[in-house]
């Protein structure tokens, strides 16, 4: 070494080498700052597909109608649609003729087509509201059916396009869509059912899940000893939480449903097999996250006199939270986009009222995407896209929800 | 105790050598100087004795220096046990060895009140007497160095041969200056420079205690003295 | 080595007093958990007033019960021994001090005596550690308790993630030590007190505990062991993550305590050991090689790994 000539730091050579190292870094920051601006694009991309095309499924078509009550064949009594029976009176009054016959006198032949289902139900809702309305000739604005809706949007056919072109129209905000559940009619149906039926599913999937994935996960790493059974539970745990979900469907269908005799399509059964899918990922991260809580906590609550219950849940538990919540908002996030497990154990029924317990029929929102998007009627496309939005803000407050929760409990130590 | 191997910090054992060395050699310089008043006390020697007056100077010097780096090493270094009692001797044989080189320069100045005297029989052991003395601060500062506990030992014991040198030198003179007063200035300088050399044996044995004490940590107890003149004489 | 001189310190005792100490002497030289004859230094006139041992007749050793004892204590990690048979008496109005290089087992065996190596699995002690005459592995003592008894301050200042008000009560608490708020927080009140922090947290006692300062956090775990009413406090180099002005501070604080609790320190640091403990002993390579009088260990040790490792010739 001392024979070395010293360090010539400003030759040629060495400053080359130097540049080097910084084109290297720089190449580095490039494709770093590539790959994230492609993730994002894609993103974009898919964030703008579905709002463009989702946002007409928030909204409806609206043709303006002259009805003549009087004149009309309605044979409907007023005085029926104040008690309790007007559904019933609504429904055996022939609304729909008389509608269609008022159109057709409007807007020619054919003009039976710009109403529908939505057209009948909205008058309904009218009528009960003010039966007074039976009496007079009025103006109304009705939701139009699902083709004069698709050919209002500039999507439909031409004919119907031009039938509703002659008409007084407006586009209007869909409350139904919210508030409605699965139908045949794309004009009345709603997303709520499937809505109503994922938050219950979930539901039952965190009350299990995260309970015994917390527990578990602290029996492990904390009381269990450590022997050829724990490692191999272990092993067990890392694999399951890598298994395809289907298979956890066919294990639901065989379990819950063939020997446990579980009522079919309910949230109760969709909510077991989520959370045996779940549980695996909330028990890994709930090892990580109490792991790599130090032993120095553990060991000046030992020192103070605390058991070993008091350590774990006085001090262990809170330290670990934020990253057992990390766990379970990643697990929930795969949860609430399932669909294959629970095609498998039957929530893919054409459910038309939002599920009333957790032992009722329900559908959740992604197998109520797949089953619109299987649909032939055009006015289902726009629809798909809106549920899907829903479901994307959904899974975006029950995240926000977690990640809330997380900030909160996160502590320094 | 003896020591095994260095320190780990190399400079902490160059401190204490460098102190060992101070000590070394201001022996080395305190027993010249007594050997050289005694030669020109015997051969009136002025110009020797003159010389060994201003040597003295040096051995002053050489004490504050090994003051200086005793304290300078016990702030550093924070020597603990051995070292310890090695650094707090060092200081205190300095002192020592410096109040020794003093009586050398005591009998130098004495040298020129004595140039005229006869050859007495106290002046021809005299040197005799030195020369023990001298060999016991020599041995005894080499017992330092060596931390050799039973080297210091021995030293005490020569003490003993020096005494008792001064208790006949000390009646031998008594006698002259009964026999003829005129005797009595010179004798009474001879007096002192005897007493200055036991003085000297003393001293070299007060450093052998020290030296006893750094190498094992414990006191010796009451050391057997000689009789001395004083005593014998009460008794 | 050392026996050359130690067996003859007085070449030709010439009084009573000291043929008496030298045959003291050579009867007690053996083990070296038997404390040294304090009669020895006296004989000749020397009093070990220095280091702040307030017992220079030094009777008191053999007169007072120990607080606790610790016989043949060996500790396996595995296959491997890490202490191979110590004896030692810890009282309660010194402070004992443990020295010795990394890895010799100090810091084992102060974990010993609360039972902290309890919860590493592959760590085996034998032996028998006593408290007030009780052994402390007997299926009679609950360890839970024996831990508020002994209370242990860690290296590295561990503060809870909570407040500071919470650290100090989290030990009452759980141990049912006051009944409502009123007595938890005298328990709070002076267990800060006593350690030195009172007056620097008494307006923060909500914020979080580690937001203070090293040395305040350390005196923060100090509080937060007083505060069970522990009978010792065991330290594990309590300063070596702490800047000197905290450090002084603690030593301050562990005089202070000194006379209230029987501490036991662990310290890398020999000067410390000498400022701060009465009683000192060595530890190397497993086993406890000295155990004696402060002073006399920091100015006469009788073993020569003992003299080797203070003098700094270790290594």
């Amino acid at each position: 070494m001392n024979s070395r000539a010293p360090t010539r730091w400003t030759d040629g050579s060495m400053e080359r080498l130097v540049a080097k190292r910084y084109a290297a870094e720089r190449r580095f920051k490039f494709f770093g700052l590539a790959a994230v601006s492609l993730s994002m694009a894609f993103l974009a991309f898919l964030l703008i597909t579905m709002a463009w095309k989702g946002a007409g499924g928030f909204t409806r078509t609206e043709v303006k109608l002259s009805v003549d009550f009087p004149r009309s064949d309605l044979i409907l009594d007023p005085a029926a649609l104040k008690g309790p029976e007007s559904a019933k009176a609504i429904g055996a009054a022939g609304l729909d003729i008389m509608l269609e016959q008022a159109a057709v006198a409007q807007f020619g032949q054919g003009g039976g087509e710009l109403l529908g289902g939505a057209s009948v139900r909205t008058l309904g809702e009218r009528l009960i509201e003010d039966p007074d309305l039976l009496t007079r000739r009025v103006d109304l604005w009705l939701p139009a059916s699902s083709k004069a809706d698709v050919a209002g949007k500039g999507d439909g056919d031409p004919a119907i396009e031009a039938l509703l072109a002659k008409t007084d129209h407006r586009r209007r905000l869909n409350p139904t869509f919210l508030t409605s559940s699965d139908a045949t009619d794309a004009s009345v149906v709603g997303i709520w059912g499937a809505l109503k039926g994922t938050f219950l599913t979930i539901l039952v999937t965190m009350l299990l899940a995260f309970p015994i994935g917390v527990l578990s996960a602290l029996y492990l790493e904390e009381f269990a000893p450590r022997n050829r059974w724990t490692d191999l539970i272990e092993v067990s745990i890392n694999n399951l939480a890598a298994v395809p979900s289907i298979i956890f469907g066919l294990l639901g269908l065989a379990v819950f449903l063939n020997f446990m005799d579980l009522p079919r399509s309910a949230p109760l059964v969709g909510g077991l097999t989520l959370a045996l899918m779940t549980m695996p990922v909330i028990v890994i991260a709930g090892r990580n996250a109490i792991t790599s809580v130090p032993p120095s906590i553990r060991d000046a609550a030992l020192a103070v006199g605390a058991s070993k219950m008091q350590v774990v849940f006085h001090h262990v538990l809170p330290l670990a939270l934020p990253g057992i919540l990390t766990g379970t908002i990643i697990g929930m996030a795969r949860a609430l986009g399932e669909t294959a497990p629970l095609l498998m154990i039957g929530m893919r029924a054409f459910i038309a009222s939002p599920p009333g317990s957790i032992t009722e029929p329900a559908t959740v929102l992604p197998v109520q995407i797949f089953l619109w998007s299987d649909e032939v009627d055009r006015g289902f496309v726009e629809k798909t896209s809106a549920a899907i939005i829903v479901l994307l803000i959904f899974m975006l407050l029950m995240n926000g929800l977690a990640i809330y929760l997380r900030n909160r409990f996160e502590q320094r130590w | 105790m003896a020591t095994t191997g260095g320190h780990t910090i190399k400079a902490f054992d160059d401190d204490l050598d460098r102190l060992r060395a101070l000590i070394s050699e201001m022996g080395g310089l305190a027993e010249h100087n007594i050997r050289e008043s005694m030669r020109c006390l015997v051969e009136r020697d002025l110009e020797g004795a003159k010389n060994v007056v201003e040597e003295d100077r040096k051995l002053d010097a050489l004490e504050i220096e090994t003051e200086r780096r005793a304290v300078r090493l016990i702030a550093l270094r924070a020597p603990m046990a051995g070292d310890l009692r090695d650094v707090v001797a060092a200081l205190k044989i300095s002192s020592v060895v410096e109040r020794i080189g003093d009586y050398a320069k005591n009998i130098a100045k004495r040298v020129p009140l004595l140039t005229d005297i006869g050859n007495v029989e106290p002046l021809s052991v005299m040197p005799e007497m030195a020369r023990i003395a001298t060999e016991m601060v020599h041995d005894v500062l080499t017992a330092f160095v060596e931390r050799d506990a039973e080297s210091a030992l021995r030293v005490i014991e020569r003490d003993r041969k020096v005494d008792d040198f001064y208790n006949s030198i000390f009646r031998t003179l008594l006698t002259y200056m009964m026999e003829n007063p005129h005797n009595i200035t010179q004798s009474t300088h001879l007096l002192f420079v005897a007493k200055n050399v036991e003085r000297v044996g003393d001293h070299a044995t007060n450093i052998a205690e020290m030296v006893y004490y750094a190498a094992t940590g414990d006191y010796l107890g009451d050391r057997p003295k000689g009789s001395d003149a004083i005593e014998a004489d009460a008794r | 080595m050392n026996d050359k001189t130690n067996l003859t310190p007085n070449p030709a005792p010439s009084t009573a007093i000291a043929a008496a100490a030298a045959k003291d002497q050579r009867e007690t030289m053996g083990g070296p958990v038997v404390p040294e004859p304090e009669t020895k230094a006296d004989s000749m006139g020397v009093h070990a007033t220095v280091f702040n041992d307030p017992d220079p007749s030094g009777s008191i050793d053999q007169d007072r019960t120990p607080k606790m004892t610790a016989r043949d204590i060996h500790v396996f990690y595995g296959d491997k021994e890490a202490l191979k048979g110590v004896d030692i008496d810890i009282h309660d109005d010194k402070v004992t001090a443990f020295i010795g290089p990394s890895g010799c087992g100090k810091s084992t065996f102060l974990r010993c005596l609360n039972r902290m190596n309890d919860t590493i699995p592959a760590a085996r002690v034998t032996g028998t550690i006593e408290l007030d005459g009780e052994n402390i592995n007997s299926a009679r003592m609950d360890v839970v308790q024996l831990r508020a008894r002994v209370g242990m301050v860690f290296q590295k200042p561990n503060p809870f993630p909570k407040s500071i008000y919470e650290n100090v009560a989290y030990g009452p608490r759980i141990h049912g030590l006051a009944q409502g708020k009123t007595e938890l927080d005298e328990i709070v009140e002076k267990s800060l007190r006593r350690a030195g922090l009172w007056d620097e947290a008494k307006d923060r006692l909500d914020e979080s505990g580690t937001a203070l300062s090293g040395g305040q956090q350390q005196r923060l775990c100090i509080a937060r062991a007083i505060a069970v009413d522990p009978e010792v406090i065991l330290m594990d180099e309590p300063c070596s993550a702490l800047d000197p002005i905290a450090t002084a501070k603690i030593e301050e604080l562990i005089h202070e305590l000194r006379g209230r609790y029987a501490i036991t320190i662990v310290t890398h640091n020999m000067q410390q050991a000498a400022r701060v403990s009465q009683r000192t002993a060595f530890f190397h390579l497993g086993e406890m090689v000295e155990y004696g009088k402060t002073s006399e260990i920091f100015t006469n040790p009788r073993e020569q790994r003992t003299q080797d490792y203070i003098t700094g010739r270790y290594g």
